[in-house]
C-alpha cells in the first residue's frame, strides 16, 4: 500500500475542517480588527472593536453572567447526571432494563432543541399549569412571576437540555469499573460514602470531564435558549454577538467573538488540566 | 451497593427526570391539537387539526413545504457525507501518518468552537469572497463542521475494539486491501455506520446556530421555528413543533426498522 494512502483518506476531514472552520476563525480574527460604519465594512487595523469590549461595564457584566449560567449550570448538571448514571450502572441490576432506560435518558436528544425551550412556556407562563397547579392547591395567592422569562428558566432550560451531556460519558466510565474494586473496597470495610469518594469518583473523573467541557462549551457559546427563556430581560455573550450580527456590526461581533473563543478555550483546558481524558478516547 | 432506602430515593429520582425529560414536550403535543379558539396552554378548548392546516396557508410560516424539503435534503447531505468523511478518516487513522496528531486536535477544537462562531465565520467568508450563501454551500459546510467530530469519534471507538486478526486472515486468504475493507471490515463496523448516519442526520435536522448566517434566502425548518418564537403567539408553534419531531421520528424509526429488516434477511 502506499505511503500516501493515509493521508488521502484523511484529506476530505481535513479539506472541511480547513475551508469550514479554520480559515472562518482566521477570517475573524482579521476582522475583528475592522473599521465599519452602518453601510460596510472598512478594512483597516483598529483597536476600537476591542476597546469597547474592554471599556463597557455592561459588556463586562455579560461576560460575568454568561460565566454565572455555565458555572450554575455544571453545578445542577453535575449533580443530577452522575446520580441519574450511578443509579444506572449500579442499582439496575437487570441488563434490558438499563438498556431501557438509558435509551429513554437518550431520546430526546432526537427531538430539536428550540421545540423542548418553547415546551416549558404552557409549564411556566402566568397562567401555565404550574402557577394553576399551585393556586389549586391553594399554596399561593398570587401566581409566581419569576417562573418564566427569568434567570430561573434559563437555568432550567440549560439543565432540560444538557444533562444528557453528562449523564452518558459518565454512565460509560461507571460501566467499565471492575465490580470486584467494590466488592475489595467493602471487603476491606469501605462504606457506603468511602467507596463512592476513594473508588467511584476517581474512577469516573474521565467521564466527568468529558461531560464538563460539553456542558460549560455549549453554555458558554448558547444565544437561543437565553434569548428565548429569559424574554429579552437577561443576556450572554453569544446573544450579544448574534445582537450585534443582527445589526450589521460585524467586526464588534468578531472582537467579542475572539474573546469569547479564548475564554472558552482557557476553560477548556483547565478542565483538562484538572482531569485526563486521554484514556477515554 | 447503597441501603434500601437510597436505592428508593435514587429511583424517584430517575422517574422523576424522566418526568422531567418527557413532560414538556408530550404537554405541547397535546396542545398542538387545540380547537380553534384554545390558547397557548390549557384548558384545551375543544380538539382539531385547525393549527395544522393553519401551517400550510402562507401568512403562519414562510413557505414550510419548501422548508421542510430543504431541510431534509441537506440533512440527507450532511448524513452521506459524515459518514464517507469520518470512514475514511477513520481508517486513516488506524495508523500514525505525519500530520495525524494535528487533525485530531483539529478536529476536537471543531467540537468546542462554538456554533455561532462557526456562523459568522463562514458567514464572513462567503461575504468577503463574494460568494451567494446557500443551504447548500455555506450552511452544508458549517454543519459539517458540527458532525464530523460526532463521526470520527465513533470511528475511534470502534477501531479501538476491532479484531484486526479478521482483516490478516482476509489477506491471508489473498484479497486486496479493497476486499478486505468491502468484504470484512465494513460488515463488522455496520452497526457503528448506521450509528453515525443517524447522529448526523438529527445534528443537522435539528441545526439552528450554525445555519443562521449561512442558509442565504432559503430558510430551513429550525430557522422558520427559531423566527416564529417571537412572533407567534398562537398554538401553530406547537403544532409546527409537532410536526419537526414527528417527521424526525419518522425518519430515525425508519431507518432503525430498515437495519433491522436487513439484519435479519442476512442471517437467515
Amino acid at each position: 500500500m502506499s505511503r500516501w494512502f493515509p493521508w488521502l483518506q484523511a484529506a476530505p476531514l481535513a479539506l472541511v475542517l480547513a475551508t469550514f472552520l479554520l480559515l472562518p476563525i482566521a477570517l475573524i480574527v482579521v476582522v475583528s480588527f475592522y473599521d465599519y460604519d452602518s453601510f460596510s465594512l472598512i478594512p483597516d487595523f483598529v483597536l476600537t472593536n476591542y476597546q469597547e469590549v474592554f471599556a463597557s461595564p455592561v459588556t463586562w457584566q455579560t461576560y460575568l453572567k454568561t460565566l454565572w449560567f455555565a458555572g450554575l449550570t455544571w453545578l445542577v448538571t453535575f449533580a443530577l447526571g452522575f446520580w441519574l448514571a450511578y443509579y444506572l450502572a449500579f442499582v439496575v441490576q437487570d441488563a434490558t432494563w438499563r438498556t431501557v432506560l438509558f435509551i429513554l435518558c437518550t431520546v430526546p436528544f432526537w427531538t430539536s432543541n428550540l421545540i423542548r425551550m418553547i415546551a416549558w412556556v404552557p409549564f411556566l407562563g402566568r397562567n401555565g399549569i404550574m402557577n394553576n397547579t399551585l393556586m389549586g392547591a391553594g399554596l399561593i395567592e398570587q401566581p409566581l412571576e419569576f417562573l418564566l422569562f427569568s434567570d430561573f428558566s434559563v437555568i432550567l432550560a440549560f439543565v432540560h437540555l444538557y444533562t444528557l451531556f453528562m449523564v452518558v460519558p459518565i454512565f460509560n466510565t461507571m460501566m467499565r469499573i471492575d465490580r470486584r474494586l467494590l466488592e475489595a473496597a467493602r471487603d476491606a470495610g469501605a462504606g457506603f460514602w468511602q467507596t463512592l469518594w476513594c473508588v467511584i469518583l476517581p474512577l469516573c473523573k474521565p467521564g466527568i470531564g468529558i461531560g464538563s467541557i460539553f456542558v460549560v462549551v455549549l453554555v458558554m457559546g448558547d444565544f437561543a435558549t437565553v434569548r428565548l427563556m429569559s424574554g429579552g430581560q437577561s443576556a450572554s455573550v453569544g446573544l450579544m454577538i448574534s445582537n450585534q450580527i443582527g445589526l450589521m456590526q460585524y467586526p464588534a461581533a468578531a472582537a467579542n467573538a475572539v474573546v469569547l473563543l479564548a475564554m472558552v478555550l482557557l476553560l477548556v483546558a483547565a478542565m483538562l488540566r484538572a482531569i485526563d481524558i486521554r484514556k477515554e478516547l | 451497593m447503597p441501603g434500601r432506602t437510597a436505592r428508593i430515593l435514587l429511583g424517584t429520582l430517575f422517574v422523576l427526570f424522566l418526568l422531567f425529560l418527557y413532560g414538556p414536550t408530550l404537554t405541547i403535543t397535546i396542545l398542538s391539537f387545540q380547537g380553534p379558539d384554545g390558547g397557548l396552554t390549557f384548558p384545551m378548548n375543544g380538539v382539531s387539526l385547525h393549527w395544522f392546516g393553519r401551517l400550510f396557508q402562507p401568512q403562519a410560516v414562510g413557505d414550510l413545504g419548501a422548508s421542510m424539503t430543504r431541510t431534509l435534503l441537506l440533512a440527507a447531505m450532511v448524513t452521506a457525507s459524515t459518514v464517507v468523511i469520518s470512514l475514511a478518516a477513520g481508517m486513516a487513522f488506524r495508523r500514525r501518518f505525519p500530520g495525524s496528531g494535528a487533525l485530531f486536535y483539529l478536529t476536537l477544537a471543531s467540537l468546542i468552537v462554538p456554533s455561532i462562531l462557526v456562523s459568522l465565520g463562514v458567514g464572513l467568508l462567503f461575504n468577503r469572497m463574494e460568494w451567494e450563501p446557500a443551504w447548500y454551500s455555506s450552511a452544508f459546510g458549517a454543519q459539517l463542521t458540527w458532525t464530523l467530530p460526532f463521526g470520527l469519534l465513533i470511528m475511534f471507538a470502534v477501531f479501538n475494539r476491532f479484531d484486526r486478526s479478521w482483516e490478516e486472515a482476509a489477506r491471508d486468504m489473498g484479497a486486496t486491501p479493497w476486499q478486505s475493507f468491502w468484504h470484512v471490515v465494513l460488515p463488522i463496523i455496520a452497526p457503528s455506520v448506521v450509528g453515525i448516519a443517524l447522529f448526523g442526520f438529527t445534528l443537522s435536522f435539528d441545526e439552528f446556530a450554525r445555519t443562521l448566517l449561512t442558509a442565504g434566502s432559503g430558510n430551513t425548518l429550525p430557522l422558520e421555528i427559531l423566527g416564529m418564537t417571537t412572533t407567534v403567539t398562537t398554538p401553530v408553534l406547537y403544532a409546527l413543533g409537532t410536526v419537526s419531531t414527528a417527521l424526525s421520528f419518522l425518519v430515525i424509526g425508519g431507518a432503525m426498522l430498515g437495519v433491522k429488516l436487513l439484519a435479519r434477511r442476512r442471517g437467515a
